[in-house]
């Protein structure tokens, strides 16, 4: 089988000690929580790491908890099978518990944890593969290359975000909380990723995702919320599509809403636009509706870069932008839904 | 016919007077598989679970590149890794080898070439599978990159470099074959309909659970034990012998159970040369065990396919004549291919009456893993182009599809236009079966939008009429041993793939001495200990096997009966065996025990054994090549699948499949119901998603030419979300030349599926698509396209060579080629290890020998 290189583990008890173990060590440290990710990263050793610093052992990281504003924090290291199972996600946040319970199998939902997949690599069907496979198209651009394969006239890297979590949790405006060395700092979650393949995160190396907090204006009794996810099989597959929404209204018209996609580009894209069209109108207005799904297909850059053909990814970001407003709108959806059922 | 060749059913029929009779309890109950237990425990040993003291680990260097030259290899950084042992390269085994006798094109480490990415070029060995894999990484190689073919288009028409350098085949062409069963246009004049179609079949992989692994151990005096996860330990064991250079009878394969194996195991592979040599050169037992991407590379799977077919129909639905032209692109080695080349064709005529047949077949070579057999072996592909069709056929004339197939039914016992011999056929009760369940009068082509169904048919070979290489002994061989204890040892060569052999084997055995699953002790697939059985493919082994066993069990229950006869004073022919007892028929209550009356025939006849073998009889085909196809009885089975599909979206999801399945007699329901349904899932994945496909870069920037994924991940096969719900109807009309009446069920059900699928997509949106897999934009593409399909357009000029005319059967043919200039009656040569070969082809290989050797 695929063998893990050679490595130093660190389990460190303090946050801080974690972030001065990956300060000190430079690139060549890296954090681990559940390791679904970073493992298998190593084991074809397009992530490499002489030390991996666990942060399993830090006390406090695991905590799901409501806090006095009624907003909703979850640690890095809640795995993504207590998120999906809390009665607080599934009865406030049902569009993230939907998330979450599509991301991957349920054995690797046990392990992974909520950080895990907010900070998870970026991929592309050129990178996540072994050493040897990668020897054979000389590298590429995010590992050891120096042309991105996907489009070799491009300068940068055009690996997807990967992430089911990351667009639904930016949909309801959650925030991250980020800990250094020099102590904790909050940002809006979406302002965590970047729109590059390589350079994803905007976080420093050794800052740990140790907090999202979903705001209580996002829940269930102020918003309403939707998430799909397009993959080819019911189960284990990362998105080649996904679509979350988040709609706030008053009196019957949409007063706010969010739009953000996964595995269409390098990061959580947000569809600006497409959420503005449906601001002012009517919520359930099946024009707005079919506008702004329109406007939805113009953000999302599908690439020959994972499952499907590339081109019918675009087509489905119209179709899936759709359904979920529909559904978040609380309109009939008819047609194939995820997972492939038939609806309506 | 020698009495070896007798069929138990014979042997019954003439000493049922003589004969005792047995009760057995087990044939055709859904007893427990006997290796049940340990597979969901964990205790079965699976070859990766073999531990020896002293083992070390290999780990194969890999090509990078698809074709070059090989140059320097340099070890200098591997030596440094703590733990290394030492390595191999392409000289240390320079004896080809291949799995059959005209395709001996691989090496265990490349020679001079490397032919795709993944081709093994050396061996790493250390005394930790970490340090092996350390070391490998560490090898450095040298290439002279050559140009590259991707597809089977480009090997057509990219005659150099070629990737072989064959004598009888021109540039990468690896094999072309022709044929013509009787008068093509007279057959194609009569038709009132002619369709002419081109499909496409994407080729894919077994995706066995288990990776290949095997662990070889150096025994004392030069000797060699290879454990291995193989469907073909006979075969191995012949490749072994060659390219060590050692006598037969030192070297001993055991095929370990294999998680798994589909076709994907029935190659010899480098994996298992290295490590017996590894073994051999280090003193100490040496593991190998692939990684799932090498198992991508091992591949032997689906061949893609590109076909061309025209049919003649009447107006009230009968087929004049057929044209079949297939395009096959194998990968970069011979493997099983020119036979798969000639499945390819060989199995059009078994299902309906297909009166006069015109085959043309190509296999060509390209720089991608080769492709080999793989469950249907060579038989899907040109089953999708029938079925769908059919289909189209069935819509044309105004005809429903399964009303269609029932009145072009062929008959049983028939001989096809290509010769074939039949047996039973149960598919009019497939057919009706599927029709009732499905609802399929009331509903089909009356459901809603958006819903559709789908009808089709397929048979299969039960077990290949001749054997891989050239011989005249049988294909398997069964051997008893009975003692004082009660206890019966089976020893046979058969391989255990999961499919049940070992069940079937033992239940068989147990049924004829009238004892318990207990009471058998089981020894297989071990050329040191047990007769020859040729291996785990063709869906030979019930048959065969079956066959074998029973004819040893009833000569050891012979024995048994004359002894106990005489000490009950009661007629042999009266002697019942069941229970664990040995009884008079006419007064049960006087008898004995099993164990008793096997005392008592130690103690007259001395130490007890028997054996029994099975050799099919001769076919009637008489013209070259007529041995591919050939079987003593076919399988046949029917499907109806529902589909729903969204025509927004082309997304589509199999709501419920009914399948069918001829069994001629099922030994055992469960093991029957369970292949069937392993056949359906597999099918839907080809159906659905499943493609080994390459990508190649913008060639001014890279020659690479690489697997798109080989992993377990990004290759899509179903889960069992995606599984839809399944009824199967087992058909039984017990077949004369089946053990007990029982013919396949490993590979024959997967046929219908991939066809009925395509064909429930029709009927629910309205579009075709003429090739698998079927992803969702084709479908959506077909709806938009001006004639509503999605498919090949193109069919390149091909060569063929000359074909052979063979007159029909109904044209008072005799079996021969009219005009083949090749054809005389030759005598076999034997070689030293039994091969048999034309004379003009054992001077060709002497010559070969001289060349390679001088």
């Amino acid at each position: 089988m695929l063998r893990l290189p050679p490595f130093r583990l660190r389990t460190p008890s303090s946050l801080e000690e974690a972030a001065r173990i990956v300060a000190g060590e430079g690139p060549a440290a890296r954090f681990v929580a559940g390791g679904t990710d970073l493992w298998p990263n190593m084991k074809r050793r397009h992530q490499k790491a002489d030390t991996v610093v666990s942060l399993m052992a830090v006390p406090g990281l695991a905590e799901l908890r409501g806090d006095t504003g009624g907003n909703l924090e979850i640690g890095g290291t809640v795995t993504l099978d207590r998120v999906e199972r809390d009665e607080r996600v599934q009865t406030r946040f049902p569009a993230l518990a939907r998330a979450v319970a599509s991301i991957s199998s349920p054995p690797l939902r046990n392990m992974g944890t909520i950080g895990g997949n907010l900070c998870v690599d970026t991929r592309c069907t050129y990178y996540n593969q072994t050493e040897e496979w990668r020897r054979s198209i000389d590298y590429c651009l995010k590992e050891e290359g120096t042309v991105c394969w996907v489009a070799p006239g491009s300068s940068r890297c055009w690996a997807h975000t990967a992430s089911d979590s990351a667009p639904m949790l930016a949909a309801l405006g959650a925030r991250v909380r980020l800990a250094g060395a020099e102590g904790e700092r909050e940002i809006p979650l979406a302002d965590l990723y970047r729109d590059d393949g390589i350079d994803y995160l905007g976080k420093r190396p050794e800052e740990v995702l140790s907090r999202v907090v979903v705001p209580a204006e996002a829940d269930a009794g102020h918003c309403r919320s939707a998430f799909w996810k397009l993959r080819r099989r019911g189960s284990i597959d990362f998105a080649v599509l996904s679509v979350a929404v988040a709609l706030w209204q008053e009196h019957g018209v949409v007063t706010r809403a969010r739009i953000h996609l996964g595995a269409v580009a390098s990061w959580p894209v947000g569809a600006e636009k497409a959420a503005e069209a449906l601001v002012g109108r009517p919520v359930g207005d099946e024009e707005a509706i079919r506008e702004a799904a329109k406007l939805v297909r113009r953000v999302a850059t599908p690439m020959d870069n994972t499952d499907f053909l590339a081109q019918w990814r675009g087509v489905m970001a119209e179709r899936y932008a759709e359904s979920a407003l529909r559904e978040a709108s609380g309109l009939e959806v008819t047609g194939l839904a995820p997972n492939h059922r038939l609806v309506g | 016919m020698n009495d070896e060749n007798r069929s138990p059913a014979d042997a019954a029929a003439d000493a049922a007077d003589t004969s005792p009779s047995s009760a057995g309890r087990y044939i055709g109950a859904p007893f427990r598989r006997v290796d049940g237990r340990a597979k969901v425990t964990g205790d079965t040993r699976f070859a990766d679970d073999l531990v020896f003291p002293r083992m070390v680990f290999v780990k194969l260097v890999r090509s990078t590149v698809p074709h070059a030259r090989v140059g320097a290899i340099d070890f200098s950084a591997a030596r440094e890794v703590p733990g290394y042992l030492g390595h191999l390269v392409g000289d240390d085994l320079p004896i080809p080898f291949g799995i059959l006798p005209v395709s001996q094109d691989e090496h265990a480490l490349a020679l001079d070439k490397v032919r795709f990415v993944g081709d093994p070029v050396a061996a790493v060995a250390a005394t930790t599978e970490d340090a092996a894999t350390e070391a490998a990484l560490a090898v450095g190689v040298e290439y002279e990159q050559l140009a590259t073919i991707a597809s089977l288009e480009e090997a057509l028409a990219t005659p150099e470099p070629r990737i072989h350098e064959l004598e009888r085949s021109e540039g990468n062409v690896h094999k072309a074959v022709s044929y013509r069963f009787g008068d093509l246009e007279a057959g194609l004049a009569e038709a009132d309909l002619f369709l002419d179609d081109l499909f496409y079949y994407e080729g894919n992989t077994h995706l066995a659970m288990e990776q290949h692994a095997c662990v070889a151990v150096p025994e004392d005096d030069d000797r060699v034990t290879l454990y291995s996860s193989t469907q073909t330990p006979h075969y191995v064991h012949r490749a072994l012998t060659r390219v060590l250079g050692l006598p037969a009878s030192r070297i001993r394969v055991v095929a370990t159970s294999n998680g798994g194996g589909f076709g994907g195991k029935s190659d010899p592979f480098s994996h298992e040369m290295v490590a017996a040599k590894m073994a051999l050169v280090l003193g100490r037992p040496v593991k190998v065990v692939l990684t799932r991407e090498e198992v991508f590379y091992c591949h032997r799977g689906r061949h893609p396919v590109l076909m061309s077919q025209r049919t003649g129909f009447t107006k009230d639905g009968r087929i004049t004549a057929q044209h079949l032209k297939t395009v096959l692109d194998g990968g970069a080695y011979g493997s099983y291919g020119v036979a798969s080349t000639y499945y390819t064709g060989a199995l059009q005529t078994v299902t309906y009456k297909l009166p006069r047949y015109a085959f043309d077949g190509v296999r060509t070579f390209t720089n991608k893993p080769p492709c080999g057999p793989k469950r249907g072996h060579g038989t899907p592909q040109p089953r999708f182009a029938w079925e769908v069709q059919l289909d189209k056929a069935a819509h044309r004339l105004g005809i429903d599809p399964a009303e269609l197939r029932l009145r072009n039914l062929e008959e049983p016992d028939a001989v096809t236009a290509n010769y074939l011999q039949l047996g039973t056929i149960g598919l009019r009760r497939c057919i009706e079966a599927v029709v009732e369940g499905s609802g399929w009068r009331e509903r089909y082509g009356k459901l809603p939008e958006g819903r559709g169904l789908g009808l089709a048919c397929g048979s299969y070979l039960c077990g290949a009429g001749l054997p891989i290489y050239w011989n005249h002994m049988p294909h398997s061989g069964v051997q008893l041993q009975l003692d004082r204890s009660g206890g019966v040892a089976v020893f046979c060569g058969e391989t255990e793939i999961g499919q049940g052999s070992d069940s079937v084997l033992a239940a068989l055995v147990a049924d004829v001495l009238g004892i318990e699953l207990g009471d058998i002790r089981l020894c297989v697939a071990d050329t040191d200990l047990t007769p020859v059985d040729l291996g785990s493919y063709s869906s030979r082994v019930t048959l065969m096997m079956g066959n074998a066993a029973i004819q040893a069990a009833e000569r050891a229950r012979e024995l048994v009966a004359q002894a106990a006869g005489d000490a009950l004073e009661v007629p042999v022919s009266r002697l019942v065996f069941a229970d664990r007892r040995v009884f008079d028929a006419e007064t049960p209550a006087d008898g004995m025990t099993f164990q008793e009356a096997v005392i008592l025939a130690e103690a007259r006849f001395g130490t007890l054994g028997t054996t029994g073998s099975y050799t099919p009889s001769r076919n009637p085909a008489r013209y070259r090549g007529s041995g591919v196809g050939s079987s003593p009885t076919y399988s046949y089975s029917a499907a109806v699948l529902e589909v729903e599909v969204d025509p927004l979206t082309g997304l589509y999801r199999p709501a419920h499949v009914w399948i069918a399945h001829d069994i001629g007699r099922s030994l055992n329901p469960v093991l029957v119901m369970g292949q069937v349904e392993g056949s359906v899932y597999m099918g839907l994945g080809e159906a659905m998603m499943e493609e080994q496909v390459f990508r190649r870069l913008p060639p001014s920037r890279s020659s690479a030419l690489v697997h798109k994924m080989p992993s377990l991940l990004e290759y899509k096969s179903p889960t069992f979300h995606d599984m839809p719900p399944v009824t199967t109807y087992l058909i039984e009309d017990p077949d004369p030349a089946g053990p007990m009446g029982a013919k396949e069920v490993g590979q024959g059900p997967l046929l219908p599926i991939m066809p009925a699928l395509s064909n429930a997509i029709f009927d629910a949106v309205g579009a075709r698509v003429d090739q698998v897999p079927i992803h969702p934009h084709m479908v959506l593409k077909a709806l938009s396209a001006k004639d509503r399909r999605y498919g090949p357009r193109a069919f390149p000029e091909v060569d063929f060579g000359p074909p052979l005319h063979v007159p029909t059967p109904a044209e008072g043919g005799d079996g021969r080629a009219i005009d083949d200039p090749r054809h005389r009656r030759t005598h076999g040569i034997r070689s030293a290890d039994g091969t048999m070969t034309t004379r003009e082809e054992a001077l060709r290989a002497q010559h070969a020998a001289g060349l390679t050797t001088g």
